[in-house]
Formats: structure tokens, sequence, C-alpha cells
């Protein structure tokens, strides 16, 4: 019983181990679909992919409202967040700086996070979607920033019309979510400004 | 200069030896204690305390000993070293209609409860020189001081002050006189703009931090337009108030307000008119301006920028520099203006360069196109 | 009620933090690197920290590199395509004093090149990024000082004015004059102040392999170009866009196709045209190349004589 009280640790080295997982989470979202590992060997709390953990106590704080399934957010993910980040854990979708969801559950949709504005399209959500494997599955191909001519990616375990909403996502251009796929160690990016050319 | 040989780390590393150097002066001259600055200027380290955005006299004192005196460089020390320290959380607001106050006047009402209160003030004095202050250890008598005294003879008699001072737009607040200041709903904590990049139109919260820590002589230019005539406000000092007020904070494991200590403040209320308009009927308006230390100049222009900034609430014309809250924020900061005016002096010959290039060319295409008009034209006979 | 921390003086090493900024500042300054490559081009607002350097110095791409740099990296820091310079030698001191930073003047062996004005000769490859200091971020601000309405411009695509003012310069004198700080269109979208760097550095940002941010320290703005990203100088089809020439190659190296400077030898008019990608030109130096000026050049002590 104690140890569900017991919140696991944070980064042993805040200051290089944020580094090093940054710089993993910037390439992968300035060379969408690329698949960049995060430090292997990181125990996340339940419910979290260890680079989903990862990417959270590196990027959120008390300015980054967070939104979590309920399952999570009443669980040890949701305390583990309002002790390492000091993040605010919101209902609303739309309130989130950062979200995780289940790949293959229904809800919520991308649409329901905030898209931003036209004059601060910077102001919206970014998605962590934590999936069964980013390889492996169907093939998708990419276009735009970041991709020299396009980009095949295969994620395994994302619900039914995903990269229909995933396209709508994109129409929003340059506004919209941007999504990091992931799951055990590795990360995948996927912002708003890349295309789908192929669903296989 | 370009060159492929290296001494740009060697030239660098002179010009730290040789400002100090220039601080330090003639070495026969004692050197100056940041105590005797702290003590004996007071008003140059309360301009740096609000420039530089950090209470704190002895920091500015060694940063005006470090910068040799300039004003912008020590505010830049104080601030480069001000975002380096840990923030454990925000105080509870200062309550000023507390203060102890030294001085307080009021240019509204001949007398008012507490009374006006002249304290340490050069408004008075003649601007002659105290010769006497050349002298390394001036001794002198204070019973007689000389024309140029400083201190008004009604403060020798030193009578204890009236514990009760109300503000005076508070007077006129209960007569309903004056417009009411409402905290914003929820009444937020202030924006940050240390922490935080601004948006237009700017709110009021975050045109205060501004001007607060605006500088001295850009606040009291725009204030001084605005009463020349570039903006339409008729200002009149309601009160200007100097002295202590405790600061105090609340920890979040204690849950009660702890005294933290006291800041010297400085804070003007400017009164103006405003006609009204449908749903409101005339009454007062106020300018704000508050600061660290005794800096009445600052806290009187910020009170005037103030009021001209509020020109969009009331629907009045924003016309004048004084009331376009970008032209105000963006260009008041000195350190960030000193910084770019003084990059200049960086080199910029890859772009000059481009220029040279464009000139020439224009010219030389120029000269060519000139030429060829003036070719006498070819003989129609041929 | 202040307890002084003990200020390092120049020897010490300091008590500041690693790369000087405290942990929150680069979360936030990431969290806009992030927004900033997924909308390329867009200027994202960020909370631009007080420096210990002055603003217009550099101060928007130290805190970017601050919020980057890692162990693992090798920093190269140029202020007019120079290594040398006052700005960049500064710079590099920053780093190696907060950040413990390996340094190079390799282009080719730099993980991070921070750059004032110039973008190296040599290309760029995958993994390297670019960090700009930029003094102006917005592209439109010298036709519309109001943020409030520059904001909307780029918020509609309204990019008419810029239009306008490239054809009236057309119309005055031919061609469009901007010869540095060229603007350009980043996929397809947003217009962007490429930093002052010669339009002659325009074409290498476009499709570059190499990651490219932009820090703009005092107007607290960070924006992003991606690698293979559309990058396209503002022109028209009647007038094409075109980079600078020059009629003699490099004096020292004799490289023609680079960007050169212009160094007055005497005051009789004498002139000598140099690289001004410092690395640049001492490589092509040591595999041979021999430009017409080397020799005299080496004699007055503007270069140092390799044996």
């Amino acid at each position: 019983m104690q140890s569900e009280n017991l919140i696991s640790p944070g980064f042993a080295d805040p200051v290089f181990q944020s580094q090093a997982a940054f710089r993993a989470l910037l390439t992968a979202l300035s060379e969408p679909g690329l698949i960049q590992q995060v430090a292997p060997g990181f125990a996340a709390p339940e419910g979290l992919e260890p680079a989903t953990a990862i990417a959270l106590l590196t990027l959120a704080d008390y300015e980054t409202p967070i939104w979590l399934p309920a399952a999570l957010r009443d669980g040890p993910a949701g305390a583990w967040l309002r002790f390492h980040c000091g993040a605010a854990l919101v209902e609303e979708p739309a309130q989130a700086s950062f979200a995780v969801i289940d790949g293959a559950a229904e809800a919520p949709l991308l649409a329901d996070f905030n898209p931003g504005t036209d004059q601060f399209p910077d102001r919206s959500t970014t998605v962590l979607v934590q999936c069964a494997g980013l390889a492996g599955g169907d093939i998708v191909t990419l276009s735009g920033p970041g991709i020299a001519g396009s980009r095949d990616i295969a994620p395994i375990g994302l619900r039914p019309g995903f990269w229909a909403e995933f396209s709508a996502n994109a129409e929003l251009y340059p506004l919209g979510v941007d999504l990091i796929l992931s799951q055990g160690e590795a990360v995948l990016g996927l912002p708003r400004s890349t295309q789908i050319v192929e669903v296989r | 200069m370009y060159v492929a040989v290296k001494g740009g780390e060697a030239a660098i590393l002179a010009t730290h030896d040789l400002v100090a150097e220039a601080r330090r002066g003639d070495a026969a001259v004692p050197e100056l204690a940041v105590a005797q600055i702290r003590e004996q200027m007071g008003l140059a380290c309360a301009r740096v305390m609000n420039e530089g955005s950090l209470y704190d006299p002895d920091l500015a004192a060694l940063a005006l000993k470090q910068a040799q005196g300039d004003a912008i460089e020590a505010a830049f020390l104080m601030r480069a070293y001000r975002t380096t320290l840990p923030r454990f959380g925000s105080t509870e607001p200062v309550d000023t209609a507390k203060m102890a106050i030294r001085r307080r006047v009021s240019a509204t009402y001949k007398d008012l409860p507490g009374g006006q209160v002249l304290g340490p003030t050069y408004d008075y004095t003649h601007r002659l020189f105290d010769f006497a202050l050349m002298d390394d250890e001036p001794q002198r008598d204070p019973s007689s001081a000389p024309t140029g005294h400083l201190l008004p003879q009604g403060e020798k008699d030193r009578a204890p002050l009236d514990a009760f001072m109300p503000r005076v737009p508070d007077i006129l607040g209960a007569e309903g006189l004056m417009e009411a200041e409402v905290p914003p709903e929820g009444d937020p904590r202030p924006f940050d703009l240390t922490r935080e990049p601004i948006a237009f139109p700017a709110d009021r919260d975050v045109r205060l931090q501004a001007m607060a820590r605006g500088d001295e002589g850009f606040m009291l230019g725009l204030g001084y337009s605005v009463q020349r005539g570039f903006g339409n406000t008729h200002p009149f000092v309601g009160e200007i108030r100097v002295g202590e007020v405790s600061v105090e904070f609340v920890p979040e494991e204690l849950g009660f307000a702890v005294d933290l200590g006291e800041i010297t403040l400085t804070e003007c209320q400017m009164v103006n008119q405003f006609a009204g308009s449908k749903e409101v009927p005339p009454q007062f308006t106020r300018g704000y301006g508050l600061s660290f230390g005794h800096s009445e100049r600052k806290a009187m222009s910020m009170s005037l920028v103030d009021r001209a900034l509020k020109s969009r609430e009331f629907g009045e014309a924003t016309e004048y520099p004084a009331q376009q809250d970008e032209f105000v924020l963006y260009h008041s900061d000195n350190v960030e203006a000193a910084g770019f005016v003084e990059h200049l002096k960086l080199p910029h010959y890859v772009d000059f360069q481009g220029e040279l290039e464009l000139i020439r060319r224009i010219r030389r295409e120029r000269e060519q196109r000139l030429a060829r008009e003036n070719e006498p034209l070819p003989e129609a006979a041929e | 009620m202040t307890i002084h921390q003990s200020i390092p003086g120049e020897d010490t090493k300091p008590a500041y933090n690693y790369a000087y900024l405290d942990e929150q500042t680069k979360r936030m300054i990431r969290r806009a690197l992030l927004k900033a490559v997924a909308v390329p081009g867009y200027q994202v607002p960020f909370g631009s920290r007080e420096m210990p350097l002055a603003r217009g110095w550099g101060t928007g791409g130290i805190q970017i590199t601050a919020a980057i740099i890692g162990p693992d990296d090798k920093l190269k820091v140029i202020d007019q395509g120079a290594d040398d310079t006052t700005n960049a030698v500064s710079i590099r001191r920053f780093f190696e004093r907060t950040a413990d930073a390996t340094t190079t003047e390799m282009t080719e062996d730099a993980t991070i090149i921070q750059t004032r004005h110039r973008i190296p000769e040599a290309p760029l490859t995958s993994g390297q990024i670019m960090v700009y200091q930029v003094p102006q971020p917005e592209p439109l601000r010298k036709l519309e000082p109001r943020e409030l309405e520059t904001r909307k411009m780029h918020a509609w695509a309204e990019y008419g004015l810029m239009q306008v003012k490239l054809y009236e310069n057309i119309a005055r004198f031919g061609e469009v004059t901007t010869t540095y700080d060229y603007p350009v269109s980043v996929n397809g979208r947003y217009v962007m102040a490429p930093s002052p760097i010669p339009k002659f550095d325009n074409p290498k940002m476009h499709m570059s392999p190499s990651l490219q941010l932009f820090g703009a320290g005092r107007e607290k703005r960070i924006y992003a170009v991606p690698p293979h990203t559309s990058v396209r100088s503002l022109d028209f089809e009647d007038h094409p866009f075109r980079i600078q020439s020059w009629a003699e190659p490099c004096g020292l190296c004799g490289a023609k196709d680079s960007y050169l400077d212009e160094v007055v030898t005497d005051d009789q008019g004498g002139r000598m045209f140099v690289c001004s990608d410092s690395h640049y030109c001492e490589t092509r130096r040591e595999q041979g190349h021999r430009g017409t000026m080397l020799a005299d050049a080496s004699a007055s002590g503007l270069v140092e004589a390799k044996s």
C-alpha cells in the first residue's frame, strides 16, 4: 500500500537529462517522422510511456496546464506530474498546453484541443499520442517542412479515422495542434505543417 | 578590422584592464566606499534601483561604483544580476496609506488631514554652489546653513507627524468625484514583463511596470509633452508622498504574512479632469506613479504618462506619442534602447559591403546609360 | 532584507547555472522553439530574459544557444563571417565560461553555429543547427511600426504592402535595393526576416539540410526554419532575385564563389577584397590556393606567414 502513495523520482540530473531529451524532441518536430530515442532506463509512473514522461518533465511546468485521461489524472501519473512539474491538470482539453492521449482511444478528438489563434498560432496544444509501436504498422507517407521529398512512417495502434483527423488538423495550418507519437523510449514528431500524401 | 591574424581575444582582454584602470582614476585619490555612495548618492542609487528593477541600495551603490557613475550601465548590472535570482513568490501588495511619511505634499488642498510635510527636498533651495562641500571634510554647523541650505527652516522643529495621513485621491473618492480603481476580475497576479512577452494593447499593470523601470529622462520628456499640448490632460498633483512601507510575504507553508522589512517608496497621484461620457458622470481621473527610493521626478512623470495612456479606456483620441502604449512601452526601456543604439558600434562590414556593391553598380549602370543617350544618332542618310 | 550571494569575479568558476539560464527559462525557450519549428517563419513571442550582454549584441541568439547546448556539442561563433571579430570572441567566451563549451572554428565540425550577419560558405549538413542573432525580427516593421497591425498582417497573410514597397524600388532604381535582411517567404506562408545576412546568403537557406533557429532578444521573438523547407526570396517574374557578385576573386585565397569584404589598404584608393568567411579562406589557403595579394598581405602582417 505504501508504494501507491510514493511518488516515483524525476530526473536525477535535471540540467543534462532535460537538455538531451529536448534535443531529441527538437529533432523529432523539425524532421517529422524520424524516430528519435530518449535516454533508456527511465522509470515512468504507471500509464505514461517513458518517452511521454521524459517529454513532460522536460517541457512542462507551472505555466503549462496538462490534460490527461481521467484514469491517469486521478492515478500516480497525475500526482507525479503535479509534484515534478508543478503543472495544473485541467479537465477541458482546449485549456491544455500539453496533453497525453491514448492513440487507440476514441476520445478526445484532435479537434477538441486548442489550435491556437490566427494572431498567436503558437498557443496551441502539443499532444503526446501514446501508441502501441512506432514501426511495423500500415505505411503512411508524409511530406512538408523538415522532410526531403517524402518520408514513410508506420506506427501501430492508432484509432480508425486518426489520419483523417490529422489531415483535417493540417488543413488549419498555420493553426493546429502538434503531435508527438511516443512508445517506450522512442518519439516521432508530427507537427501541423506535415501533410499526409498517402495512407496504405 | 578583418584580419586573418588572431588578435581579437587579446584585444578584448586588454579593454577589461583599461576600463578597470579608468574606473579607479588617480590612485592618489582615496577609493570610494560602496557605503559612501549608498549614503551620499542616495538619489542616484534610487534611479539605479528603479531602472534596474531591484530594490537593493547596497547593490545599486556597487553598480554605480563599478559603472563609474553611468546610471544606465549601473541599471544594466542590476538587471543582469536580478534575472539570476531565484523567485520564492510574490509579496502582498504594499499599502502606501500606511506609509511612514517623510514627505507629503498636495497641490490640490491648502490643508488636509495630516498636513503638508515638506521633508527633504531641493524644491526651495537656491541652486547656488555650496563651495564648503569642496573641502574633503566639510566642518559644518547645521544651524548656520549657508544661503543654499538644504533643509527648509520649518523642518528643524521636527514636530512628530500625524499618524493619520489619508491619500488625497481617497478623499476625492469618498465624495464620488474620483474614478474608481477596481482590480480586474478575480484580482489576478499582475503581469510580469521580465518573464513574459508583452502583447498589445497592453493592460494597465503592464504599462505601470514598464514605466516604473523606464528611463527617467524619457518618461520626463513624455510627461512634459503631455503638459505642453501633445496630449489633452490637465493635471494637478493630488499628492506626492515619500516614506517607508513594510513589505509582507505569505509563505505557502505558514499561511500568514511575515514582515520582510521596509522599503522607501515615492508615490505620486495626479488628478486630471474628465468630461464624462454617456454612462459616466463628469469626474476626476487618476494618473499613478510609484518608484523606489526618493524619486519624485520619476513618479510624477510616470503619473502623467499613465493618465495619457488611459485615453483608450476613456474613449479619448490617441493621437500623441504619450497616449500610445506601443510607443511608450517599447521605447522607455533604456537598457534595451542603449544596447540597440550602441550595437551600431559592432562590425557591420558585411552589410555595408552589400550597400557599396549596390551603389557602385547603380552609378556605373547610370553612367553607361547616360553615355549611350549622349552618343550622336546615326546619320539618317546612311 | 536581502541576502547577498557572492558575485563571481572574472576568474572564479561562476555560481551561475549551466549555460547561465535557469531551468524554468530554458523550458520556456524550448517550448517556444518547438512551436517555432512547427510553424516555420512565424515569430513566437517569448519571455526574453535580461542577459549580461547588451540588447542588440546577440541576446536572442545567446538565449537560444543556452537553451539547446549540451556537453556533446561543438560550438562555433561567427560575426561578419569571422570567428575572431569582437562580438564573436565575447560570445564564445561566454559559453566557455558558463557552459564549459567545446568550441571550434571548423564549420564542418560544429554542431551549433551561432552567427551574426553571415551563413558560412561551406555547405551545412544534416544535424547542424544554425542560430541567428536577429536585431529586428519583423520584416514589415519599416513599413508599419505598430505591432498590433503587423501581427494582423501575418495572421491574414496580407503582404501587399511589402510587394508595393519592393515594386516602388524597382520603379525608381530598376531593381530591389535591399542588400541585406532581404525578406523571404517561408513554406509559402509567412514572410520572414532572414536577419541582416547579405542577400548573397539567402539561397543557402532554401532547403538547407540544417535546422535554422532565429533569436531576437530585445524584440522577444523566436522563429525557425526546419531542414528541407522552402525559403524563397521575394521577387517578381520580370525582376527575378539576384545576389551580389564581385569583379575580382579573394585577394588571399583566390575564391570566386565567396562573399567578399573590402579592406582599404592605403589612403590612395588601394583596395583588397577578401573572404568574409575567415575559416573558409584559411581552409582554401591551407589547401594551397593563392590569391594575388597574399604575399603583400603576409608582408604587411595582415595574415600570418604559413611556411
